[in-house]
């Protein structure tokens, strides 16, 4: 073909990309979004009123628990990035996907059995007792093959691209790739007790246990929760505001001072227990250090907007992904200053921490996505836009105002609550018995629960007016469509 | 001075290594001849509607 030699990447059409795959992995994002969101209002509820448990093994806080981390985190982010993934690396490579639609698939629909076998494994008990580590040994295995397959059809695209340069939310994509898999194999190292038997033991004990699975604890939420979401970032703020990013350069500096400072930081889960106290002010040291990337990269996020903010006035699915990128910067903020040591002496073990978490994955996560999918189901079902603009400015407020509901709540009752624990009366005896802290943290569960029935309502106006604009005709939608109420 | 004690020599100031290997990328992002190429890279995105 030496007539197609001559043609620059601009001028030859493009590949046929793998799409059929991201359209599922878009649907399946929405409903493990609602799926998560829905089992979280059912624990704030439990939490509440602890009835709610009907005394069934089955429905307690501790099986229901690590359903609600891993459907948010693994089934609704994970889907999320397994489709925009392939989308934002077919795309900005300029190359169909490697492996086509037969690994693409695999990769999908491999991933959702892991999810439904995690999942029906904590109802049913069977669970390795590691925080967003669940899983027994076999649903570990799966995951890995599943993962290696993420990996080459990744991998394979880049290789193959068209485009000379590997724009920079294919890094971030990547990085949250190859270390999620790094950690994941390494934290999960186990001994089976049969072959037949669902129970293990883990290679690690001790400190050393407590160490690895924080290190993988944290950097998960480094790479999985952060890189890899900063990747979507990368691609669909600039592609929802049709302007370049920011700063290039800034992008690159991020990038690789994420990837040099976070995988240090996992100890500061880890304060004032058997962890010998230099590896305690290391981990403290970095997840400081750790605020130049963040905020440069939210910075970087934030103005690309510049000279554009009159987009977040009609188009309020920009204005999730902007939003995102503040709750970004805010989280960040307020990570490093719960892992100073003095700090956490208060915040650890309290529901601080929780609301932390919260304004990381409601605030940043689920934003995020919601403002990558408004963009991406028009796109992928070739629609002018979504059937219902005012609708997406329901659901922002709406989950915008469950959002702080439920962090204010978190910060109040966990600031009390280790307040209450450290308090000594005259004698020097504690002044309050734990019951009673407990007691006093009732109202702001109650709040809480409030804030995430918002957020559950928003996801649900998401749902159905995605389903109107997968379902409704172009020309119809055309007419629904008044922009001018929007806002 | 056998290879095995020269690695574990060198390998002892990687933190220093880690460092310098971060400033050359700065340098490499900073650097203004390379104003040019990254305003580019920058448009991938936007350019991959054609």
């Amino acid at each position: 073909m030496p007539s197609q030699a001559v043609l620059t990447a601009d001028q030859r059409p493009a590949p046929r990309y793998v799409e059929d795959v991201i359209r599922a992995a878009v649907i399946l994002t929405m409903f493990w979004g609602i799926a998560a969101f829905l089992v979280g209002v059912v624990i704030a509820a439990q939490l509440v009123w602890p009835q709610l448990s009907f005394d069934s093994p089955y429905l307690t806080f501790g099986r229901l628990r690590p359903l609600h981390t891993s459907a948010a985190i693994f089934a609704f982010g994970g889907t999320a990035l397994i489709g925009t993934a392939f989308h934002v690396v077919q795309r900005t490579c300029r190359a169909r996907l490697f492996g086509g639609e037969p690994l693409a698939w695999f990769v999908l629909l491999g991933y959702q059995f892991f999810i439904v076998a995690a999942a029906l494994g904590y109802l049913f008990g069977i669970t390795q007792s590691k925080e967003y580590a669940e899983p027994e040994w076999f649903v570990d295995l799966w995951l890995t093959i599943v993962w290696v397959a993420y990996l080459i059809a990744y991998v394979g695209t880049v290789m193959k691209r068209e485009e000379p340069h590997i724009y920079v939310a294919n890094w971030f994509y990547l990085a949250f790739i190859i270390t999620i898999a790094m950690l994941h194999i390494v934290n999960n190292l186990a001994m089976p007790v049969s072959i037949t038997g669902t129970k293990s033991y883990g290679a690690w004990s001790g400190v050393q246990d407590a160490m690895i699975q924080w290190w993988y604890g944290h950097n998960a939420v480094g790479f999985f929760l952060t890189a890899a979401f900063l990747g979507m970032m990368y691609y669909y703020i600039p592609k929802a505001a049709n302007r370049p990013v920011y700063s290039y350069r800034l992008s690159i500096i991020h990038f690789w001072s994420l990837v040099f400072l976070y995988i240090w930081a996992g100890p500061h889960h880890l304060h004032y227990t058997s962890l010998p106290d230099w590896a305690q002010t290391l981990g403290m040291a970095f997840s400081v250090m750790l605020w130049m990337p963040s905020w440069g990269g939210m910075i970087n996020g934030l103005m690309t907007l510049s000279g554009a903010w009159d987009k977040l006035r009609t188009d309020p699915g920009l204005r999730f992904s902007v939003t995102a990128v503040g709750f970004y910067g805010m989280s960040t903020f307020e990570g490093p200053v719960m892992s100073i040591k003095a700090v956490n002496s208060l915040s650890h073990y309290t529901d601080w921490t929780i609301g932390h978490v919260h304004s990381g994955a409601l605030g940043w996560v689920a934003f995020i996505v919601f403002g990558t999918l408004y963009y991406l189901v028009p796109k992928m079902w070739n629609r002018p836009a979504m059937w219902s603009t005012r609708m997406i400015s329901w659901h922002y407020w709406i989950a915008t105002i469950g959002i702080v509901l439920y962090i204010t709540a978190m910060w109040v009752s966990g600031i009390m609550q280790g307040l209450m624990w450290r308090a000594y009366d005259e004698l020097g005896f504690l002044q309050y018995s734990f019951v009673e802290t407990v007691a006093a943290m009732h109202p702001f569960y109650l709040i809480r629960l409030l804030g995430g029935v918002c957020f559950l309502s928003g996801g649900l106006i998401m749902a159905y007016n995605m389903w109107r604009t997968i379902r409704t005709e172009t020309e119809t939608l055309a007419t629904h469509n008044q922009p001018a109420l929007a806002a | 001075m056998t290879l095995e004690s020269l690695h574990e020599f060198l390998a002892s100031f990687w933190t220093v290594w880690a460092v310098i290997i971060f400033l050359v990328i700065v340098f490499w992002a900073l650097r203004p001849r390379n104003r040019k190429r990254f305003e580019k890279d920058a448009q991938i995105p936007l350019d991959d509607d054609r």
